[in-house]
């Protein structure tokens, strides 16, 4: 596992979308060789799309022959609802890239048999050769995906209820009226995402710093789902200063020192430098 | 609007449009219920396309794909060269905001990355406003320097109303009547004092309609004309009988009166073009199929320069391009090729 610790939210945007770019890039993508994608939704990925979508402007990155799958949908809100995951998609990131739409996957909460469209959600990614690059988010009780605290760390794409901390912590999205928060949601499991080829977490702000001390300095837990990636293959924590609050030096001072982050910043006057702007190389 | 002769249409070599082709105009600023929105614009069958069902249910792209754009041009025969484009503001310090609007003013915190936020691509600018003095700006210049681009610090008919009775003119604010009043103005200068204009709009914004009330001699330019038994002299943008020191009418456009509407009425642009656009059609009991934006209404639409004078560019008609302005760019645009579909 690599953690990388850069100063702030706006600088792990910029890492982020400058690694997406230089993934999909070195892959060489083309019409019998798609890169697929796996996506987040919610606060901290945005920023990452607002990236992406300067440089696919700016032509540094197209998605032509990329193809995505998200995480999580809710069950029984509208397609169109204003806080629908197909909604924050399509107004963060897909109205603006050059993605062909018969090439991104978002769950179906609305499906007739939510657990067909769950079995075929899975059908659909080894038919797309499995996932090349998985992104991530955490919430401060450390659940990737709705994988809240006690989901099965080898869990797949399946119904999952919600808790009631999330719940009402999303009743602020539905002009505070719990009755309006969706109960369910589709959700990939934590083992669908292990079978990534390579996983990267972003966690950004001091809300999440405990969920990141429990994730990386304490055992594999099903209580801390994002805690399952310590025994991932290819994982990146990608963190801002925040966000390491709870970590102790040691660990901090570790992973500073075996891998050198040079600040993004400077990359914004050579917009893409050498190796892509990305500033650290494994 | 000139009757189109020439067999080459309008609007340069834009395909013609098909029931089935999706036109999505790229990186426009749109009027949408009282506000200007930074989105592109979506057109299908002659009627304004919502493209989020488009891409989820129906998984289809943009067939055209048209980016009106100022391009840099030599020069030839046919025109001037175009060096570029100078764009001044938003970054301007709000101290020395001259006739910029204040709401409209943003910041370089963020750097070259704002700068690109807010123009799209930089490729086509020879030439930009920008405060020094704003945080983050030495950079920016900088930058915009390095790429050869010059970066300059700048500059920073109402009738009769009497108060015991109103008249006509009491209606605007009238508690009286429930359903809203509409009032058509022409505002050229001529007919409407600058004043009276900001009273109207000032006591019932909701109601204004911008009218022409152009006559005949529109567009035929300064001299005496003959309309039908009337001799006309035409001066600038007023026309009154010459054998009379009478109004003959007006010879503003439209484009002209909501140009006049912002400046003499100090209204925003949004109100100046929701008078000429949404609420005639309310008053004409169409505002669900015109005058808007919206998805699913008619696509008659222009494009105008909105830095600047709002000179109109291109104007469509049920989404077919009828007209162009005789400097108006290209409009440049990307088909899908055929392997794509």
């Amino acid at each position: 596992m690599r953690l990388v610790i850069l100063e702030d939210s706006e600088r792990v945007a910029e890492w982020a979308a400058r690694y997406v770019i230089k993934r999909i890039n070195d892959f060489q993508p083309g019409p019998d060789k798609y890169f697929v994608l796996g996506l987040p939704t919610g606060s901290t990925p945005e920023g990452t799309y607002k990236k992406l979508v300067q440089y696919h402007m700016a032509g540094k990155i197209s998605f032509k022959y990329v193809k995505t799958f998200n995480m999580d949908e809710y069950v029984g809100i509208p397609r169109d609802h204003v806080q629908s995951y197909h909604t924050f998609m399509w107004e963060s990131l897909f109205k603006h890239i050059d993605i062909n739409p018969v090439n991104v996957h978002i769950l179906n909460g609305n499906a007739e048999d939510l657990e067909q469209e769950c079995l075929s959600y899975e059908k659909k990614i080894v038919e797309a050769g499995g996932i090349e690059l998985f992104i991530g988010g955490i919430g401060p009780d450390g659940h990737i995906a709705f994988n809240e605290p006690g989901s099965s760390l080898v869990s797949r794409t399946r119904v999952k209820t919600l808790n009631q901390e999330t719940i009402t912590a999303n009743a602020r999205f539905f002009n505070n009226d719990i009755s309006q928060v969706p109960k369910q949601a589709l959700t990939v499991g934590v083992g669908t995402v292990m079978e990534a080829r390579e996983v990267m977490v972003l966690i950004t702000g001091s809300h999440k710093a405990y969920a990141l001390h429990m994730a990386i300095e304490e055992g594999v837990n099903h209580m801390w789902t994002v805690s399952a990636f310590q025994q991932h293959k290819r994982t990146i924590m990608l963190c801002d200063e925040d966000a390491t609050l709870e970590l102790k030096v040691k660990t901090v001072k570790y992973f500073r020192s075996c891998i050198p982050t040079p600040p993004c910043d400077e990359f914004a006057e050579t917009e893409f430098g050498p190796d892509g702007g990305v500033p650290v190389v494994l | 609007m000139p009757s189109i002769t020439s067999t080459t249409p309008p609007c340069g070599n834009l395909p013609t449009h098909t029931d089935t082709t999706i036109y999505q105009f790229i990186n426009c600023r749109l009027v949408r219920r009282g506000r200007i929105v930074k989105d592109d614009f979506w057109v299908r069958g002659g009627k304004i396309l919502n493209p989020e069902p488009v891409f989820y249910v129906e998984k289809l792209q943009a067939d055209v794909k048209v980016i009106p754009r100022i391009k840099k041009t030599p020069g030839g025969p046919g025109g001037a060269s175009i060096l570029g484009v100078h764009v001044e503001g938003p970054f301007i310090s709000p101290a020395k905001k001259g006739a910029h609007p204040l709401q409209y003013l943003e910041g370089v915190e963020e750097g070259m990355s704002k700068v690109l936020d807010v123009y799209g691509s930089i490729d086509n600018i020879a030439k930009i406003t920008i405060a020094p003095e704003l945080p983050g700006a030495q950079e920016v210049i900088r930058h915009l320097s390095s790429r050869g681009i010059v970066v300059s610090v700048g500059e920073s008919t109402i009738s009769e109303f009497h108060h015991r009775d109103p008249g006509l003119v009491g209606l605007l604010t009238s508690r009286l009547i429930s359903h809203p009043v509409h009032y058509g103005i022409i505002s050229d200068g001529i007919h409407t004092h600058p004043a009276a204009l900001r009273i109207a709009h000032r006591a019932h914004p909701q109601g204004i309609v911008l009218v022409t009330d152009a006559m005949a001699a529109m567009g035929l330019g300064d001299g005496v004309h003959q309309i039908g038994q009337m001799k006309v002299l035409v001066e600038g943008r007023k026309a009154r009988l010459v054998d009379f020191d009478t109004l003959a009418g007006s010879v503003v456009t439209m484009d002209d009166c909501v140009r006049h509407f912002i400046n003499g009425a100090g209204v925003s642009l949004v109100e100046a073009i929701d008078a000429a656009t949404l609420h005639p059609a309310r008053v004409m009991g169409i505002d669900h199929l015109k005058g808007t934006l919206e998805y699913g209404t008619d696509a008659d639409f222009v494009l105008v320069l909105d830095k600047g004078p709002l000179k109109v560019l291109n104007t469509f008609i049920a989404g077919e391009c009828v007209y162009s302005a005789s400097d108006a760019p290209n409009l440049t645009f990307t088909q899908k090729s055929p392997s794509d579909i």
